[in-house]
């Protein structure tokens, strides 16, 4: 096995981050954050924060949320909707990358470690920079494709059953949590799109409204793009929408095969 | 110490703030007609609120059953409780079926019928016949239908080749001495540079202020930043008093779950098992609109028949309707009940309680989304250079209630006509006046301030204050009593913001000052919203006071104003509401009383 280390201005260890006590509370859990300000010198450093579980609301979220309200308001994460459908708050918590509002912060006297998305360029704390994966987002072209004109006055007929194949896929949040949870993504995330792009690619492949489906495949059908999947399946284990992009990639490379038939 | 801010200005036709539904909806039109157009947002657009609709979109299709536009127009009409101008409610109606088949174009993907046409859904307020049968009307992507609205209108101003400028957080408005808005400072959160954009338009599509109160649907971003910029400009708000309660935000945790779940047949009951809201409208029942079902609801806990351990909520069912039907038509709303409620939807009730959810009120717009004020007794005087759309515009066709499924279609409504009106006014690449000597020096300034506040109040202490004097004095029911230490109160609370306290010094993602930003907005509005409602002594629509049951039109069927100046004081006027329709294709819908 390749043995891999953290590039020196990653590494948390060195410096010793704080720890925030929470005074009289009868039921604690200790939450671990990586912490990085871009404005010193200094390396990442891990603050610890007790959070009175009876003075805060049920998921991590609502945590992170109390301490930025009440204990450390420099404390900096994205977020929004706060029930799992816009993607904001996306990060590694407890080792699973997922979505902070809708992963319950429970009684466990473990600590809970919360960090970055992996393997992203960290821009402060919390945030990191996603402007690569909406970039891949963006170069498979999610729009519909058509070359014959829509019906003037109506909608495009679509049956159920059609309807059924895009349903899925095409609820993804673009949260991130796949593509920066594969390894293959982290290796060569330059070139490989990753699952998440990739299921958008697939989502219009087989909506039966779209006429660009040569394109679309032809746009693939490279050593990177899509081949550097090796079917790991952490984007489909890490979707915290339960969908499955790993299922969407290799129905990819058997259109490929097969339209080579 | 205060640092210079680096100052970059871009130059574009049109600026597009808020990338939601009706934002994008706005940059793709415009772009299309060939103006430079740009798009900021202080979120990655697919982040925006609209995301978080569920239920769908209104249009009479008639896919479902027979129907006509103007059915929908009575029942906009009504469900605005004649507070709605007639004449934009007639323009929303009439283009609401090509809004709808535009979105199927570009790829929207609808639910579908055993023909393969757009699946729809009974709403609440939406009938035939002028309110004798139930309507089909609202057009459903599952319970997903913003969701699938946003990333496909995202999809194509991608195709459009928008420019996007995103998280960035917009101050000010840039404003001429005679009165033009030229354009938009904004603050470059990564890296905390300024940006003044130069536009023949700006286009506000800043959303709602849910976020003014305790218990609300609406995202943590929804804080109406448009709204308050608009009232810094000195300019005034319309409608403020009129704050839409939905009737099932998930008991305790406030997440939506969507009117579509009684639409598709779940209904409500109390501590009896009774489903009450037979005695409250015989005709719609669970499916009347959304005041009228949350007052029911609040009625019920308040005499005591409510559910749980306190009796402080409501059961919402949807067991009878099977596992087929909720895996095909609300699978997200099952999701989102087990997670936040712990119920399997299948099996139990889930516990929801009104909550706040959309402001029916904002900034007044004619029906091209130019934003328009009163000067010198004149009350649709357009301000030049600066339009709204979206919730955060007042168009208005909500009036003083919005039905289900009609804030979707105001969205991609009146997102096409104000990029349609940019297409009629302005030339592309025109050249622009040179911006005013020092503009935006204002709003960096107090940027500056508030980055480097140094009092003795978090701004979470401050907003948590706002919100629990929103939550409590201008609720479902109000009284002047309440209202009035509601506005005492909240004077206090605006006041205590100049010894605000921003620990977060730095220019790289500071968020703990875009909060605190954002909380200045929300003040400012939500001193207009307690003011407005205080003014009106009447009940219309949202608006139930206890002390003034009855509506008044001779006194009251009209618009309020409302300025609020940097002092938190308040000047209030009022417009006419239009009674007029925009065709003579309709008759207008004569006020009458409202029952479902």
């Amino acid at each position: 096995m390749a043995e891999f280390t953290l590039p020196e201005n990653s590494r948390y260890q060195d410096v010793a981050g704080q720890h925030f006590k929470a005074v009289g509370a009868k039921r604690v859990r200790t939450v671990v954050i990586y912490r990085f300000d871009p404005h010193s010198d200094q390396k990442p450093r891990l603050d610890r924060y007790d959070i009175d579980l009876d003075q805060c609301g049920p998921m991590v979220l609502d945590a992170l949320l109390k301490i930025k309200n009440e204990i450390d308001p420099t404390l900096t994460f994205r977020r929004s909707c706060r029930e799992g459908i816009c993607g904001s708050c996306a990060m590694n918590i407890d080792g699973v990358n997922t979505l902070a509002c809708t992963r319950e912060l429970n009684d466990s006297t473990k600590d809970l470690g919360i960090f970055p998305l992996p393997h992203m360029p960290v821009v402060k704390d919390l945030v990191t920079d996603l402007t690569q994966f909406y970039a891949q987002y963006a170069a498979i072209k999610p729009w519909l494709q058509t070359v014959s004109p829509p019906p003037s006055d109506r909608e495009r007929l679509q049956s159920k059953e059609d309807q059924e194949k895009v349903d899925r896929p095409s609820a993804c949040i673009l949260c991130a949590c796949c593509s920066t949870s594969c390894p293959s993504y982290w290796w060569n995330s330059d070139r490989y799109l990753g699952p998440a792009a990739l299921m958008a690619a697939y989502r219009w492949v087989v909506d039966s409204r779209d006429e660009a489906t040569g394109e679309r495949l032809d746009q693939l059908d490279d050593a990177f793009r899509l081949y550097r999947c090796h079917t790991i399946m952490n984007c489909t284990e890490a979707c915290p929408k339960d969908l499955n992009p790993a299922k969407a990639i290799a129905e990819l490379k058997k259109m490929m095969v097969e339209r080579q038939c | 110490m205060t640092t210079a801010y680096p100052i970059t200005d871009h130059i574009f036709d049109v600026v597009v703030v808020g990338a939601g539904g009706a934002g994008l909806r706005a940059t793709v039109g415009c772009a299309q007609a060939g103006l430079r157009t740009a798009c900021i947002s202080k979120v990655f657009p697919t982040r925006s609120h609209t995301v978080a609709a569920q239920g769908g979109i209104a249009a009479s299709l008639g896919n479902m059953s027979t129907d006509d536009w103007r059915f929908h127009m009575y029942d906009t009409v009504k469900g605005s409780d004649w507070l709605g101008d007639q004449d934009a409610i007639e323009y929303l109606v009439r283009n609401a079926p090509a809004a709808v088949y535009e979105l199927e174009h570009w790829g929207v993907p609808f639910s579908r019928t055993e023909e393969g046409k757009i699946y729809q859904r009974p709403f609440g307020g939406m009938t035939t016949d002028f309110g004798k049968g139930i309507a089909q009307r609202t057009c459903a992507a599952a319970d997903r239908t913003g969701h699938a609205i946003l990333h496909t209108l995202y999809g194509q101003a991608l195709r459009n080749k928008t420019e996007f400028f995103i998280e960035y957080f917009a101050i000010d408005l840039i404003m001429s001495e005679d009165g033009r808005c030229m354009g938009v400072v904004c603050l470059k959160m990564d890296d905390g540079t300024i940006h003044r954009f130069q536009a023949a338009q700006t286009i506000l599509a800043t959303g709602g202020y849910g976020r003014a109160y305790f218990s609300a649907t609406s995202a943590h971003t929804c804080t109406g930043d448009g709204n308050a910029m608009v009232l810094r400009a000195g300019l005034p708000l319309q409608d403020m008093e009129f704050v839409q309660f939905h009737p099932t935000g998930i008991y305790g945790a406030g997440c939506l779950i969507t009117e579509g779940s009684r639409g598709e047949g779940g209904y409500l009951t109390n501590a009896r098992g009774e489903r009450f809201m037979e005695r409250y409208a015989p005709i719609a029942k669970d499916l009347a609109s959304r005041d009228v079902v949350s007052r029911s609801m609040t009625i019920e806990i308040r005499e005591g028949r409510g559910v749980g351990r306190d009796a402080d909520h409501i059961h919402l069912h949807l067991e009878h309707l099977g596992p087929a039907v909720i895996h095909e038509r609300l699978p997200g709303i099952a999701e989102t009940a087990r997670i936040f409620a712990g119920v399997d939807v299948t099996r139990e009730p889930i516990p929801v309680l009104p909550t706040v959810h959309y402001n029916m009120g904002g900034i007044p717009t004619n029906v091209n989304g130019e934003v328009v004020t009163m000067r010198h007794g004149q009350h649709d005087v357009v301000v030049p250079g600066l339009m709204a759309v979206g919730e955060a515009a007042c168009v208005s066709v909500h009036g003083a209630n919005r039905l289900g499924s009609n804030s979707l279609l105001d969205l991609v409504v009146f997102g096409r006509a104000a990029a349609q009106h940019c297409a009629n006014s302005v030339k592309p690449n025109s050249p622009h006046k040179p911006l005013p000597k020092g503009a935006g020096d204002e709003a960096v300034a107090r940027l500056d301030r508030i980055r480097h506040a140094n009092g003795s109040r978090r701004s979470a202490e401050i907003r948590l204050e706002m919100q629990k004097i929103m939550q409590s004095d201008a609720a479902v029911f109000r009284t002047g009593q309440s209202l009035k230490e509601g506005c005492e109160r909240l004077e206090k609370t605006f006041q205590s913001f100049s010894d605000v306290n921003v620990s977060d010094r730095g220019l790289i993602w500071n968020t703990d000052l875009v909060e605190t930003l954002e909380l200045d907005n929300l003040l400012l509005q939500a001193v207009a919203t307690v003011h407005s409602a205080h003014n009106r002594t009447e009940s219309r629509g949202a608006h139930a006071r206890e002390d003034f049951p009855e509506r008044n039109d001779q006194q009251w069927m009209k618009h309020s104003l409302c300025w609020v100046d940097g002092q938190g004081q308040v000047t209030l006027d009022y417009r006419p509401v239009h009674l007029n329709t925009l065709t003579s294709d309709v008759e207008p819908v004569p006020p009458k009383a409202r029952t479902y």
